[in-house]
């Protein structure tokens, strides 16, 4: 299903946050928004996911302007977003749950995801009992058991360590390939400060401006081919090419946002 | 060996209680008489006189801590999510909460008499305000993240009430347990005292009208035992009912 950014410009008060973003994305299209840090990389998801409506402009699913939450988006948080007082299992039973599935049911898909995501044999553990990779699958598994046509990523793995970080990107890549749900592939948006990340993931990396007001400056598109090996595609004189010409764009923005910050 | 000194330091004050009132250096009449209190605890138990008195106490917190946390949750969650209405009551909760409310007393036995649902009523306004501001506190501090994750999940207002407001204010609930079934024993053991028929306040009421010291003493120690066993109570319960929160030995597994 495509996702589409319309002119969305977003303001807080008198502080423009996002200036007049258009962009789109394919369905089952992997694209990968990166940005200086503090851009407002997180509010162009949260646009995407209806937690907050543009101030003018708007945001487009499957060509139909979206009002209130985004109901076919899957979103991966940052944080730590898993309910503390559940085991994996029933977090990643609660989003059947919510739609009315029976406790079996729920139980059922559940295991089948914790599987999926490699966390078979740790569904009765609580998020404290377990590592942030960990934590990060069973994420993962609580958004795709409800098969969204759009996953917005925030971020995922930022908190993980580099060895635990490839590892994950990987199984991210093999799921997202696998899993054709009921409306084929999924579209992905992923935001992350990380080129190299956006280029080893996606089909697509999309360079936003330094804020106040950022927007889309520049994209390109990645045609390297799948399935990918993220430790490895890194090491192609293809992919080392597309990072200084991405970084060449990013470059400016960034030292933008540094010299605003050292400013500040 | 920590076990040593401690039971070496209980050997040691109660000894000098002893010898203090066997010299009459301490008057018996104000402190007792050690050996006087254990027969009168030896005989209640003896005789069985002191159970319907210590169920009657337990009833009463009992009923005052279950029907303090039933309504500090409900009305916790309600004004937890509406917070117009909680900056309307604000003034008056605030004042209702810095009341000395153990003077309140008087006006329950007057309204509900000298039977078990004055001191019901007195341990209710204690435990209630423990559990309304825990809520208070644990609906405000839902990580926002938890929140739009369930929301993005598909829970509906109603759920996100059941599912994610009702578990995060009870962590606090429960971790506020301690002090809520305590302040319940307090409440009933002190109205009891200030006009019962029946229960160990009730006991030691009538001992210190006959300025039967070591009957007040006895009636204190038996409510210390029963303190103690209610709080033992509580902490096996926690142990049960915060099994998903992070402990401080298990926070250095992960």
């Amino acid at each position: 299903m495509s996702l589409t950014f319309d002119t969305v410009t977003l303001r807080f008060g008198a502080a423009e946050v996002v200036g007049g973003a258009s962009f789109s994305v394919a369905p089952g299209e992997f694209v990968s928004i990166v940005g200086p840090t503090g851009c407002g990389k997180s509010t162009l998801l949260n646009l995407a996911a209806g937690l907050i409506a543009p101030s003018s402009g708007q945001v487009l699913v499957g060509g139909q302007p979206l009002t209130g939450l985004n109901r076919r988006a899957g979103y991966l948080f940052q944080g730590e977003s898993l309910m503390p007082w559940r085991t994996a299992r029933d977090n990643v039973a609660a989003g059947p749950e919510f739609a009315g599935a029976s406790r079996a049911a729920a139980a059922a898909a559940a295991q089948t995801w914790l599987a999926r995501v490699g966390l078979a044999g740790h569904g009765e553990k609580y998020p404290h009992q377990m590592s942030g990779g960990m934590r990060k699958r069973t994420q993962l598994a609580q958004t795709l058991v409800l098969d969204p046509p759009i996953l917005l990523m925030d971020e995922p793995f930022s908190a993980l360590d580099v060895q635990t970080r490839q590892l994950m990107e990987n199984e991210l890549l093999a799921i997202w390939q696998a899993d054709m749900g009921r409306s084929g592939r999924k579209s992905v948006l992923f935001i992350t400060h990380d080129l190299e990340e956006a280029i080893s993931l996606s089909d697509r990396v999309i360079v936003l401006s330094a804020g106040p007001a950022t927007r889309p400056i520049a994209e390109f598109a990645i045609d390297l081919p799948r399935p990918r090996d993220v430790a490895e595609i890194r090491l192609t004189p293809a992919f080392r090419a597309m990072e200084e010409r991405i970084w060449a764009v990013l470059r400016d923005e960034v030292l933008k946002a540094y010299r605003a910050g050292a400013a500040a | 060996m920590i076990g040593v000194w401690r039971t070496g330091l209980a050997v040691v004050l109660l000894g000098l209680w002893y010898a203090g009132t066997e010299t009459a250096v301490l008057s018996p009449l104000f402190f007792g008489h050690p050996l006087k209190i254990f027969a009168v605890i030896g005989e209640w138990f003896a005789s069985g006189d002191i159970w319907r008195h210590l169920a009657i106490t337990i009833t009463e917190t009992l009923l005052a801590f279950a029907s303090g946390t039933i309504s500090g949750v409900v009305a916790g969650l309600w004004l937890g999510l509406s917070p117009r209405t909680q900056a309307v009551l604000d003034p008056f909760i605030k004042a209702a909460n810095a009341m000395p409310r153990v003077i309140l007393a008087p006006i329950f036995a007057m309204w509900f008499g000298l039977g078990i649902a004055s001191k019901v009523a007195l341990g209710f306004t204690l435990v209630f305000f423990i559990v309304f501001f825990n809520v208070l506190q644990g609906v405000r501090e839902v990580p926002p993240v938890v929140l739009n994750a369930a929301r993005m999940l598909g829970a509906s207002p109603r759920q996100l009430v059941r599912q994610v407001y009702l578990p995060a204010a009870l962590s606090w609930v429960f971790s506020s347990l301690h002090v809520s079934v305590g302040m319940a024993f307090v409440g009933a053991v002190v109205a009891e005292y200030l006009g019962s028929y029946a229960g160990v306040g009730y006991l030691i009421l009538q001992a210190e009208g006959m300025f039967d010291v070591d009957t007040v003493f006895a009636g204190i120690i038996v409510l210390t035992g029963c303190a103690l066993v209610l709080d033992g109570a509580v902490s096996l319960a926690e142990t049960r009912l915060l099994v998903w929160q992070p402990r401080a030995d298990a926070a250095r597994e992960s």
